[in-house]
């Protein structure tokens, strides 16, 4: 039996950014809208790791922010555990769901108070879900937060300058799980850090997640880093889910020509010089969206129905793909299979 | 090979503080040749930026050079004055950085500054520099390029900006680019196409590249030698290959398998932690006596507390570690 805590249902996101009516009467300008977001489904399981990657512009961070609440959807719904969020107005109802869920984001420069101490900072969710009363037993549960992500119970009465990037995101984690959420989202969380301290953010959040049972939604355009935390994988383009479900699938197996050339594109250290074919042109503008399917002007395999009509998504083996050529059987042999023949470590 | 384009010699920057100074870089020696990639890899604070502007004359108070030489094609460029250093960057010494809007200036047409930037160093008219500017955004994979002469920065995507920058480093034909972190704040798909270019436009000239990055992947596919920095220090050079597969120092074999990697996620079955190096670079007026990395070093002995190693050569590779130097590279456990 599936135990599904979040589950985006035909999510669309789209922001108005026309210009006022005004000039558009006088210029004859017509209505412009960002398609952000377009009919996303998916769903996360309890204590798995559900990873979205995409270039800039694709959606990611809008998805991030609807699910945190932050933003309104224009159509379809967030539910979790249950709840429709979008349904939740009143502060009472909103609390408990708030609790639940936590954000770690990408900048730990930006994203804590610096006139704050750390002990403040941490305690702050423990005091507005009045999870602990009293002074004592509230100190008591930051130092120990502190210890758990890797810091020392001291540091709870240091500035956020005092420490380093490392530090700043561990103790934002601290933050996140202070209310004891059952699900956290990730937003690019060790894309501001270098590889040795991301190695370590990295481990600590797999530990986290083994020792609370924390369900992460995780947002990066960092595919290696995708490739190591995540169970299931959605791959956007344009705002879509271009192909998502079992992440080893798709990394040793991928199927829609957007993920091939993602994989095919990026660097491994691992896998040497070997000669890469760069993915030709750069990710249209969300304001005019090509018709059809979406990659379609960037893809070696586009014919004429990939310019008329678009994809829908169908399933093969463990996988949603939303691609003409993989139904039709037009796809060739996968240029990044190259990927599973590792030999050393 | 001849003699190196351009050559670093023992380079030390201070950089002067209330207390006392800080050394920022320290006894840092490197070469570059003709048409060769050097990548400069290592964390925040290493000193990898500090090094290329040192290179370009570039380096801003309190920080400042207190030893060593830099040379290039055998000509010391170091002791110049600022209007002469004025001269060679942009002739001889062209320079990529991070940040492609903030290279470009905002109320001016990219064709005017490569205009601009043509017509001070080279002895050419104005419609002759046109004329190249265009055939050089032609080369860089700026489609329609003429029309693109007379688009402002703004008009153009991340990609584009930075394409336009290469096509400054590189429009007076120097012997020498400096890239810091080129492709850093690029997508993944349009970093591999900025690459790309990057090793065309060397190799076609000749030019030898610095490329200063973090980023392991882009050194696999674009340097052909590789310099590992750690608190001020080279640490260990070589082929690229052979540092990304064989590292001699226990930091750089540290680095490289912190890395996540898609090739090692595909083959693991279960989800095993990262190898990681424990704590951090430390700061600069803190750094601990003997080797810098001891602290964190998991195969440190008591000599690297108390001498620092120095940097032994050994063929076309070289570290600076005590383990290296005394032939037992071979006996440094692996950290995966």
């Amino acid at each position: 039996m599936r135990d599904t805590v979040l589950a985006a249902n035909h999510l669309t996101v789209r922001f108005d950014v026309s210009a006022s009516w005004l000039t558009r009467l006088f210029t004859r300008a017509s209505l412009r809208t960002v398609h952000a977001v377009e009919d996303v489904s998916f769903e996360i399981d309890r204590g798995t790791t559900f990873a979205l990657v995409g270039e800039s512009g694709c959606g990611k961070s809008t998805i991030a922010r609807t699910i945190a609440g932050i933003q309104r959807p224009t159509s379809g719904a967030v539910s979790f555990m249950d709840a429709d969020i979008a349904g939740l107005r009143s502060r009472s109802a909103v609390l408990p769901y708030k609790r639940n869920l936590q954000m770690v984001f990408q900048d730990p420069y930006a994203s804590l108070n610096p006139r704050w101490r750390v002990g403040r900072i941490v305690a702050e969710p423990i005091v507005t879900h009045r999870i602990l009363a009293g002074r004592i037993a509230v100190e008591a549960r930051v130092r120990e937060l502190l210890v758990l992500v890797g810091l020392s119970a001291g540091d709870a009465r240091k500035y956020p300058h005092q420490f380093s990037g490392g530090q700043r995101q561990r103790i934002s984690i601290a933050r996140a799980i202070a209310s004891n959420p059952a699900f956290i989202v990730c937003d690019e969380p060790t894309s501001a850090l270098d590889v040795s301290v991301q190695a370590q953010i990295l481990n600590l959040m797999c530990d986290l997640q083994r020792r609370l049972g924390l369900t992460y939604l995780l947002i990066s355009h960092n595919l290696a880093v995708v490739a190591h935390m995540a169970d299931e994988l959605g791959v956007m383009y344009l705002g879509r889910l271009v192909e998502q479900g079992d992440a080893r699938q798709i990394i040793e197996t991928p199927l829609h020509p957007y993920t091939r050339l993602l994989l095919h594109t990026v660097p491994d250290p691992e896998s040497g010089a070997r000669h890469r074919t760069p993915l030709a042109g750069e990710v249209p503008s969300p304001l005019d969206p090509p018709p059809g399917c979406g990659f379609h002007p960037r893809c070696p395999l586009a014919n004429a129905r990939c310019k008329a009509e678009r994809p829908a998504p169908h399933k093969v083996a463990k996988v949603w793909v939303a691609c003409h050529a993989v139904e039709e059987g037009r796809l060739p042999a996968s240029p990044a299979t190259d990927a599973t023949q590792g030999e050393h470590a | 090979m001849t003699t190196p384009l351009l050559q670093v010699e023992n380079l030390r920057v201070e950089i002067a503080t209330r207390h006392r100074d800080l050394v920022a870089i320290d006894d840092l020696s490197l070469s570059i040749g003709e048409g060769e990639v050097l990548g400069v890899v290592g964390e925040s604070g290493a000193g990898k930026s500090i090094t290329g502007n040192a290179i370009l004359g570039l380096l801003e108070r309190p920080a400042r050079k207190t030893g060593g030489r830099i040379l290039l094609e055998g000509r010391r460029i170091d002791d110049l004055d600022e209007e002469e250093m004025r001269r060679l960057r942009g002739r001889q010494i062209g320079a990529v950085f991070q940040d492609p809007l903030a290279s470009l200036d905002p109320l001016m047409t990219i064709g005017y500054q490569l205009v601009q930037t043509i017509t001070t160093h080279l002895d050419i008219s104005r419609d002759e520099a046109r004329e190249r500017a265009a055939r050089l955004l032609a080369e860089v994979g700026i489609p329609a390029p003429r029309e693109r002469l007379d688009s402002y920065p703004h008009q153009l995507s991340g990609g584009m900006r930075q394409r336009i920058v290469l096509a400054l480093a590189f429009c007076c034909e120097p012997r020498v680019v400096i890239a810091d972190e080129p492709t850093t704040a690029l997508d993944v798909s349009v970093q591999a196409q900025v690459i790309d270019l990057l090793k065309r436009m060397c190799r076609e000239r000749g030019t030898a590249v610095m490329l200063v990055t973090h980023d392991m992947g882009v050194i696999a596919e674009a340097a052909d030698r590789v310099a590992v920095m750690y608190a001020g220090r080279v640490v260990e050079t070589g082929p690229t290959m052979d540092v990304l597969r064989a590292a001699l120092h226990p930091y750089s074999r540290g680095l490289m398998a912190s890395i996540p990697s898609m090739r090692r996620a595909a083959r693991e079955r279960a989800r095993a932690d990262l190898p990681m190096i424990p704590g951090a670079m430390p700061r600069l007026d803190a750094l601990p006596r003997g080797c810098a990395f001891h602290p964190r070093c998991p195969v440190a002995i008591a000599r690297c507390a108390r001498e620092r190693p120095p940097f032994v050569p050994a063929g076309p590779s070289g570290g600076a570690c005590w383990l290296v130097a005394d032939g037992a590279s071979g006996e440094v456990p692996a950290h995966a």
